[in-house]
C-alpha cells in the first residue's frame, strides 16, 4: 500500500499550521499588490514623464521569474543594509509581483469610465484628488473585482516558492516532513489535494461575486 | 421506391419544432414538387426560417418525418419502423441540398475561389483542377469572375452574397434553401443577387425554397407562396391568388402591414 | 500594451546592459556559467512551450468533442493542474512519482510539469478562440455537408489560430518564468547558477542584476516573435464582414 492514512492523518495538523502562513502570505502579499497596483495604474496617467519609468519598471518585473525576485530581495536588500527575515522578503515580492498584474487590471477599469464623467468633475471643478475618491475609483473598482480575485488565486498558488527562501509554508513543511520520514507521497499529495481545494472554492467565491456585480452594474 | 415527378421533392409530415416550451413548428405538413419553387412569407417569429433550418438539419426536429426524394431524411427504415438515422445517412441525404445564408457566412480566410473550393474537394472529393474550373464557372455565372482571387472582406455585401451562392450551388444539389438573403444588404444591392437567383430559376431545374420580405420578387419569381403564422402554414396558393385574393384575416393583415410599407 | 518598437527598443537595451556589463569585471567572471545556465533555461523553455500546445489543443479538443469518459478525463487535468501550484506539481512528479515506481530524470519532469501546468490554462485559450468563431461558419460547413474533422480542421481552427496567438504569447513568458523552478531540483538553468554563484563569491548584487536583464531580454524576444507571428496569421486571414 502507497498510500498511508495513519501517516497521512499524523502530519495533517503540522500542514494545518503551515497552512495559516500560506494564508498569511497571501493576503499580505496581495494587500500589498491591490495598492500598489492602483499606485502604478494612477501614475501611469500622470503623463510621460512619470509613466515611461513605471511601465518599464512594470516590464521588467512581470517578464522575469518571481523566485529571482523573491532572492533579489532576500540576498540583495540586505547589501543595502535593509535586513528582512524571510517571510517579510517573501511577501514584499509576491506584492510587488502581483502589483505589476493588478495595475493592468485597474487600468482597464480606469479607461472603461466614459469620458463625459472626466468632464463633468471638471465643470464642477473638483479637485483631481476628489475627482478620483469620489467620481472615477467608485465606479472603476468594482468591475475589476472578480479580475483582482482571480489574481488573488494566482498569487495564492505562487507562494510555495517562498519554500525556496526556507520560509515554513505548506510546501516547505512538506518537503521537510518529507525528508525527515523519506516518505513523500503523503505529504505532497495533501498540500496537492489543500491547494486544489482552496482554489475551486476561491474560484466559486469569485464567480458569485462577479454574478452579484453582473446584476448591480447592467446599464 | 421509384422516383417519379410525382415524387415530392421535399416533404414535411407532421413535424414539429419546440424550444423548451415554446412550440415554433406545430406538426407541419407541407410538400414541394421537383423543380417547384415556393416562397415561405410571414411575420418575423413565425417559424418560416425553423422550416429551412430544420430541412438543412441546423435544427433537431421534435415529432414527424421530413422526406427528401421520397427518402426520410433524419431517419431510417428499419424493420418497417423509422428509427433516428446515423451521421452516414445524414450526410447522404443532406447532399442533395445546398443553403443560402442571410448574413452569407463566407469563409474569411479563403478567397471567393476557394469559398466553392473547399466543399466539393473535401467532401465530394474532387480533383483540384476539376474543383477549380467548376468553382470559376460558377463565380462567372453570378457575374464575379473577376473577383475570384479577393477575400470575402474585399467584397460588397451583394457580391459576398453571390460567392456564397456559388458555393452553395458547388455541390450541385437538387434543393436549394434561400434563408433571407438580401435582408441584411444595403438597397442598392439587393437586385443583383435577386437578379443571379432568377437566372438560376431559368436556367436550371433546381428545387428551390425561399424566405423572403421581398414580396415582389416572390410574386414575380415563385409558383407557390406559403404564408406562416405561429408555426402553421395559414394560407398557401399560386401567388395572383394569394396577392389578389388573400381569403384568410391574418394574411390580409399582414400583407397590408409590409405593402404599406413599401 | 506597449509597441512592437518600444519593445524592441527595451530588447535592444537590455541586451546592450549585459553585453556591456559583461565586459567589466567582476561581471565578466560570471558570465560563462550564465550564458550555460541560460542555455539551459532556453531549451527548457521551447520544450516545456511545445508540449503545452500539444497538451492545450489535446485537451481543449477532448474537452469539446470527445466521447464522455474522455471529456471528463480533460477536464480532469485541466481543473487539477490549473487548481494546483506549478511547484507543487514540480514536485509531485520529482519526489512521489519515483514511489509508484516512475523515476524520470529531472530534465524530463521539468519539461513534463511545465507542459501539463501551462497545457491546462491554454487548453481554456484553445477552447474560448474555437467558441469565439461565429455560429455561421459551423452552419454554412454542415450545409456544404462537411463532417465535424473537416469542419474543425479547415474552417473552425484556421480561425480560431489567430484569436489564440496572443494569449499564448502571454502564456509562454509565463512559462518561462516558471522554469526558474526547476532550479528547485537540481537542474542547472539560469536561476540555479544565479544561486550556486551567489553562494559562492557573493557578489550579489552583479549576479542578480545580470540574471534579471537575460530573463528580461528572452521574454521581450518571446513577446516580438508572437507580435510577428500574429502579424503575419492575420495578414493571411482576411477577416470578412461576415457573420
Amino acid at each position: 500500500m502507497l498510500w498511508d492514512w495513519g501517516y497521512a492523518l499524523e502530519i495533517l495538523p503540522v500542514l494545518g499550521q503551515a497552512a495559516i502562513i500560506t494564508i498569511e502570505a497571501t493576503l499580505l502579499g496581495f494587500a500589498m499588490a491591490a495598492v500598489l497596483g492602483l499606485v502604478f495604474a494612477i501614475l501611469r496617467m500622470l503623463g510621460p514623464a512619470v509613466a515611461w519609468p513605471v511601465s518599464m519598471l512594470i516590464e521588467l518585473v512581470r517578464s522575469t521569474p518571481l523566485l529571482i525576485q523573491i532572492f533579489f530581495l532576500y540576498f540583495v536588500l540586505p547589501k543595502f543594509g535593509v535586513t528582512l527575515d524571510a517571510f517579510t522578503a517573501g511577501v514584499l515580492a509576491l506584492g510587488l509581483h502581483y502589483a505589476t498584474y493588478c495595475a493592468e487590471v485597474y487600468r482597464a477599469g480606469l479607461e472603461n469610465i466614459p469620458r463625459g464623467q472626466w468632464e463633468a468633475s471638471i465643470a464642477l471643478n473638483l479637485s483631481l484628488y476628489t475627482t478620483f475618491k469620489d467620481i472615477i475609483l467608485p465606479q472603476a473598482i468594482p468591475p475589476v473585482v472578480p479580475p483582482l480575485g482571480n489574481y488573488l488565486v494566482a498569487l495564492f498558488k505562487e507562494t510555495p516558492l517562498l519554500s525556496a527562501i526556507a520560509v515554513l509554508e505548506l510546501m516547505q513543511t512538506a518537503k521537510i516532513l518529507g525528508s525527515e520520514t523519506f516518505r513523500y507521497v503523503e505529504p505532497i499529495t495533501l498540500v496537492g489535494a489543500l491547494f486544489l481545494a482552496m482554489s475551486l472554492v476561491s474560484a466559486a467565491l469569485i464567480r458569485q461575486v462577479e454574478r452579484a456585480l453582473g446584476r448591480r452594474f447592467v446599464r | 421506391m421509384t422516383l417519379d415527378r410525382a415524387t415530392p421533392m421535399v416533404k414535411f409530415a407532421g413535424v414539429t419544432k419546440r424550444y423548451g416550451r415554446l412550440t415554433v413548428i406545430d406538426g407541419l405538413d407541407f410538400a414541394i414538387a421537383h423543380g417547384e419553387k415556393v416562397a415561405l412569407i410571414g411575420p418575423s417569429g413565425s417559424g418560416k426560417t425553423t422550416v429551412l433550418r430544420m430541412l438543412m438539419t441546423l435544427e433537431r426536429i421534435d415529432g414527424g418525418v421530413i422526406w427528401v426524394e421520397g427518402e426520410p431524411l433524419t431517419h431510417v427504415e428499419r424493420g418497417g419502423r423509422l428509427v433516428p438515422a446515423d451521421a452516414r445517412h445524414l450526410r447522404r441525404v443532406r447532399g442533395k441540398i445546398g443553403m443560402v445564408f442571410q448574413h452569407f457566412n463566407l469563409f474569411p480566410h479563403m478567397t471567393a475561389l476557394k469559398n466553392c473550393m473547399e466543399a466539393p474537394m473535401t467532401v465530394l472529393g474532387l480533383p483540384k483542377h476539376q474543383a477549380a474550373e467548376r468553382a470559376a464557372e460558377l463565380l462567372d455565372m453570378v457575374g464575379l469572375a473577376g473577383k475570384k482571387n479577393h477575400y470575402p472582406s474585399q467584397l460588397s455585401g451583394g457580391q459576398q452574397q453571390r460567392v456564397a451562392i456559388a458555393r452553395a450551388l458547388a455541390m450541385r444539389p437538387k434543393v436549394m434553401l434561400f434563408d433571407e438573403v438580401t435582408s441584411a444588404l444595403d438597397p442598392e444591392l439587393v437586385g443583383e443577387v435577386l437578379n443571379v437567383i432568377r437566372k438560376l430559376g431559368a436556367e436550371h431545374d433546381l428545387t428551390m425554397l425561399m424566405v423572403t420580405h421581398q414580396m415582389g420578387f416572390a410574386k414575380e419569381f415563385a409558383d407557390r407562396i406559403a404564408f406562416f403564422h405561429r408555426g402553421k402554414i395559414e394560407e398557401e396558393g399560386k401567388p395572383e391568388e394569394f396577392f389578389g385574393n388573400p381569403k384568410n384575416e391574418r394574411t390580409r393583415q399582414f400583407l397590408r402591414a409590409v405593402l404599406d410599407a413599401v | 500594451m506597449m509597441g512592437i518598437r518600444s519593445i524592441a527598443v527595451m530588447l535592444a537595451a537590455s541586451l546592450a546592459l549585459v553585453a556591456g556589463l559583461s565586459t567589466t569585471e567582476p561581471f565578466r567572471t560570471f558570465m560563462p556559467g550564465l550564458i550555460e545556465g541560460a542555455w539551459m533555461t532556453v531549451r527548457i523553455a521551447l520544450v516545456g512551450s511545445l508540449l503545452a500546445v500539444l497538451f492545450g489543443v489535446a485537451a481543449a479538443l477532448a474537452r469539446l468533442y470527445g466521447p464522455l469518459p474522455l471529456r471528463w478525463l480533460a477536464r480532469a487535468y485541466i481543473e487539477i493542474f490549473r487548481g494546483t501550484s506549478a511547484l507543487v506539481q514540480l514536485f509531485w512528479l520529482f519526489f512521489v512519482l519515483p514511489d509508484f515506481g516512475i523515476s524520470l530524470a529531472p530534465f524530463t519532469v521539468a519539461v513534463l510539469t511545465l507542459g501539463l501546468n501551462v497545457g491546462a490554462y491554454g487548453a481554456e485559450i484553445v477552447r474560448a478562440a474555437i467558441g469565439a468563431v461565429p455560429r455561421g461558419q459551423w452552419e454554412a460547413s454542415t450545409a456544404l455537408n462537411m463532417t465535424r474533422g473537416q469542419m474543425l480542421r479547415r474552417i473552425i481552427l484556421p480561425q480560431a489560430v489567430v484569436a489564440m496567438i496572443p494569449p499564448w504569447g502571454n502564456l509562454f513568458i509565463e512559462l518561462l518564468k516558471a522554469t526558474a523552478l526547476v532550479s528547485l531540483i537540481t537542474i542547472s538553468d539560469l536561476a540555479f547558477k544565479a544561486q550556486e554563484m551567489n553562494q559562492t563569491t557573493f557578489k550579489t548584487i552583479d549576479i542578480f542584476t545580470l540574471v534579471l536583464l537575460i530573463y528580461l531580454a528572452i521574454s521581450l524576444a518571446i513577446t516580438i516573435g508572437m507580435r510577428l507571428i500574429e502579424g503575419a496569421a492575420s495578414r493571411g486571414l482576411a477577416r470578412g464582414r461576415a457573420h
